[in-house]
């Protein structure tokens, strides 16, 4: 299979490997996908008191479309806000990548990974307020 | 390192480059300087010439069978074979019965043969091998019954390499009445075979996978006891009515030639394949997590066919890029679905996943797989620092017990 430039680009140098403390009340972590389908995306946000995203880091199981996906997506979150973040569909990402049509599906597992992340961190956040409405 | 010509070819089960002893040979066959004449051309001597060259290589590989050259037909390849031997004897004794024996992991043109006979009203049983890739034979024996005509078992898998015991089944079938059919297009050049001994009564073959050209093919079809076959291409009657249309004389002599020189070399070939081979497998069989798919015994020496855990096969091909190697078969790495060769052998979908098939030839060097060696670690430990799977299993989380977002 022919990949992009860009594909290969991403997979060859992926950004933003690595991982953040998924305890950290600031964190939200997303993990979508199954082994048995292979491909398994894990995309973490760290986002500030401002609702912007400082850091994102990403591990991925998978095809080099899946890899270069996620790594894309990890550049794309980065200082934006959670709701501009959430408007980041799949067509953004497959269109940036070229990937062709039987690799769509993962940029769709981004476009998962992403919303997985930011409900992630929303829930904890609501959690922390809830928990400290009761406190005061 | 300065002798290494990348990309390094370890894909010798999908396809072997021609010798350069078959393509000399193959181009005395085209030109107007050469024997381009029509076999089949009974009154000049053009027709001749091509008629005795055609013969020869007959000759040349039924000798690599043990058969008498009046069994062989040609074919456009073991494709065309399969469905000439499978179709052919099974509609020819449609009135004996009905119901065909095969095994889960036979290559597409047996399987797919047999699921258009099951459009045409025929029963088929496809049987699973055992963890080790082997036929199982009380299984074997239970299958058969009195209405199976054909049972068609392949010789090596083309996948993981095992060889059946095909004169253990032939034996069977034998005493049974039963058409034993053989795809044999991985074996020639790496076991030997002898259909008397093995009591096959059909065994496809193909040149591409023996340092021949791409495109010709044959069919053995016992004479004693006489096996019938329905034609599937109908047209000249040529080969004795059984697959009509001129006979390409350079393919044919490309056969025969390939076939005499992996009938004459095959001791000796083995044995440094084998030595490559064990090199190979020791380089990398101390890494984490890496399982060895098919049986190591009854194994082609060439074939390596290896499971890294946690890391995506497509990936792994990709990092690899100076290697060419094959995840599953090159007939299914176009599609997104795991290996079914490997998924019969019990192998789950992670492990189907996330294999490597690895053959090696008569060109392969110790260099070049020292190479490979030294690349495949290194791609495999790149994906598995990118895989959340390794840091789970790291974790010590095992994968069955986490609930999947399914997708």
């Amino acid at each position: 299979m022919a990949y992009s430039d860009k594909v290969l680009d991403h997979y060859e140098n992926p950004r933003n490997v690595g991982v953040l403390d998924k305890d950290d009340p600031n964190v939200g972590t997303g993990m979508v996908g199954a082994p048995a389908c292979g491909d398994v995306m894990r995309l973490q946000i760290k986002v500030n008191d401002d609702g912007i995203i400082e850091d994102a880091k990403f591990k991925t199981y998978g095809c080099g479309s899946a890899i270069a996906s996620s790594s894309l997506v990890t550049e794309m979150v980065k200082g934006k806000t959670l709701e501009e973040v959430g408007e980041i569909r799949n067509k953004h990402i497959a269109d940036e990548l070229a990937l062709p049509p039987v690799k769509i599906h993962c940029s769709v597992l981004a476009e998962d990974a992403i919303a997985a992340a930011i409900a992630d961190i929303k829930a904890k956040r609501t959690e922390k307020d809830s928990s400290e409405a009761v406190a005061s | 390192m300065s002798s290494l010509n990348i990309p390094i070819y370890m894909d010798y089960s999908a396809t072997t480059p021609v010798d350069e002893r078959v393509a000399a040979k193959m181009a005395e066959c085209l030109t107007k300087q050469g024997h381009f004449g029509n076999p089949a051309s009974r009154s000049h001597p053009f027709g001749w010439h091509a008629d005795e060259l055609v013969e020869q290589a007959r000759d040349n590989v039924a000798t690599l069978l043990g058969a008498n050259s009046k069994e062989i037909v040609w074919t456009s390849g073991a494709t065309e074979s399969d469905n000439l031997a499978i179709k052919g004897a099974a509609r020819f004794n449609v009135k004996k019965g009905k119901h065909i024996v095969t095994l889960k992991t036979e290559h597409k043109a047996v399987l797919d043969t047999c699921r258009q006979l099951e459009r045409e009203g025929f029963e088929v049983t496809y049987l699973d091998p055992m963890e080790n890739g082997l036929l199982d034979m009380d299984a074997f024996k239970a299958a058969l019954r009195d209405d199976t005509t054909v049972v068609s078992i392949m010789h090596v898998n083309n996948e993981i390499g095992v060889i059946q015991d095909i004169a253990a089944i032939g034996q069977i079938t034998r005493e049974r009445g039963i058409i034993f059919h053989v795809d044999a297009a991985q074996s020639p050049g790496k076991v030997a075979i002898d259909v008397n001994a093995m009591n096959v009564d059909l065994m496809s073959l193909c040149a591409h996978k023996v340092y021949g050209p791409k495109g010709i093919g044959a069919l053995y079809v016992r004479r004693k006891p006489r096996i019938r076959l329905e034609a599937q291409i109908h047209g000249g009657g040529h080969e004795r009515g059984m697959r009509s249309g001129t006979l390409a004389t350079h393919q044919i002599v490309g056969m025969g030639e390939a076939f005499r020189i992996a009938h004459e070399e095959m001791d000796e070939e083995n044995v440094r394949m084998g030595a490559l081979r064990d090199r190979l497998w020791n380089g990398v069989s101390d890494m984490e997590e890496i399982y060895l798919n098919g049986d190591l015994e009854q194994r082609i020496p060439g074939n390596l066919n290896v499971s890294f855990n946690f890391v995506e096969g497509e990936s792994l091909i990709m990092s690899m890029k100076d290697i060419a190697v094959s995840s599953g078969s090159a007939c299914t790495s176009a599609s997104l679905e795991p290996s079914y060769v490997l998924r019969a052998i019990g192998r789950n979908d992670e492990l189907a996943h996330s294999s490597i098939r690895f053959t090696i030839g008569r060109f392969t060097t110790e260099e070049e797989i020292d190479f490979t060696i030294a690349k495949t670690r290194e791609a495999v430990e790149k994906l598995r620092d990118l895989s959340p799977l390794w840091d789970m299993h790291k974790e010590g989380i095992d994968l069955d017990t986490v609930e999947w977002a399914s997708h």
